[in-house]
């Protein structure tokens, strides 16, 4: 059922949507966290309605690739936090990342 | 855009720019009226004979010109919150373009769909066509539909910039490592001229910026040949 809806989601992508955690002028958290972090708020119940519009179940890309695959599922709700960094993040911050991933050198915890 | 001799602001392109300009209107005709007032009454005080050196105090004046420009205060006040809630309103936007930049040029990132980028050069002076505006043309423009909202997410690679287009009522500060949004529906087709607005080195008066608003079709149309060519 979550999968349907992200499906949806992801057919009408125009470009990422307003996201309550980062209501304000400073975005770089956003594009970051999508990249990346896992979501804090993801591991408290979903009870208010601002709540539940983003995908607060889910957590962002990398880990979501690793844990998904880990899992043998499919990996297909990271297609979500696919698009929406790449709406987000400078093409420079993506590569600059891509390339510290691959040396081993990426200061986030993944 | 701008012209010889201006006095006021370009005119409005979008919403918020169209209010901005209002505002300014009614504060500085507030500006005007009180400047008019004291500069009577200054004129009234220096071109008279008549002398009093009897009136000590007076209750009734000190209310008036107390309460008077408490109310004042509050005519300029009530619109100037309102535009700043305005500004603040969450929107949802259509499109977002990445602004980033650079020492001495900007460049834009559409990657909403296909991951589109391009430098922003601004032309020489003796690289001008006839018809063309000094120091603020560019090879290529910043291309947006119109009548959409649109998301700019501004930063720098090198040092401060700063991605201003008043036309549009538009500033944001380009800061390194820092991803600052700033949001406009332009209501009408054009081309929007602005300047890097933050000192950036040798070629900071050298840096514009323009935003060419189209119709949806031409906007498309443009996009995928800007695909074609990279």
């Amino acid at each position: 059922m979550m999968a349907e809806d992200i499906q949806a989601k992801l057919k009408n992508y125009k470009t990422a949507p307003f996201d309550a955690r980062f209501p304000n002028q400073n975005q770089t958290r956003n594009c970051f966290q999508n990249y990346l972090g896992m979501n804090i708020m993801w591991l408290l119940p979903v009870s208010t309605s601002w709540q539940r519009s983003p995908d607060y179940s889910k957590p962002d890309f990398h880990r979501c690739t690793k844990v998904l695959t880990a899992k043998g599922a499919d990996t297909t709700p990271c297609e979500w936090f696919r698009r929406v960094y790449k709406s987000l993040c400078p093409i420079s911050w993506i590569n600059k990342w891509n390339d510290q991933l691959e040396e081993g050198t990426f200061p986030g915890k993944i | 855009m701008a012209h010889p001799s201006q006095l006021g602001f370009q005119d409005a392109a979008s919403p918020v720019m169209e209010e901005l300009i209002h505002f300014h209107d009614h504060t500085l005709m507030i500006v005007f009226l009180i400047s008019a007032l004291v500069l009577y009454v200054i004129t009234a005080m220096v071109s008279t004979k008549l002398t009093n050196k009897y009136i000590l105090d007076s209750q009734e004046i000190e209310i008036v010109w107390t309460i008077l420009p408490a109310i004042i205060l509050i005519m300029i006040a009530l619109p100037s919150l309102r535009i700043l809630y305005l500004m603040d309103e969450i929107n949802d936007p259509h499109l977002t373009i990445k602004a980033m930049g650079h020492q001495w040029y900007w460049s834009y990132e559409y990657t909403d769909y296909e991951d589109l980028g391009f430098d922003s050069y601004m032309i020489q002076t003796q690289d001008l066509t006839p018809g063309q505006f000094r120091l603020l043309e560019t090879d290529h423009r910043m291309v947006v539909p119109m009548e959409s909202p649109v998301r700019v997410l501004v930063s720098a690679e090198d040092v401060l910039h700063s991605w201003a287009v008043p036309a549009l009522g538009v500033k944001m500060d380009a800061v390194p490592g820092r991803l600052n949004q700033t949001a406009f529906i332009i209501s009408r087709p054009g081309i929007y001229y602005g300047q890097c607005s933050e000192i950036c080195g040798a070629n900071h008066s050298f840096m514009p910026i323009v935003v060419e608003a189209v119709p949806l079709e031409h906007f498309e149309a443009w996009s995928s040949s800007m695909l074609e060519e990279a």
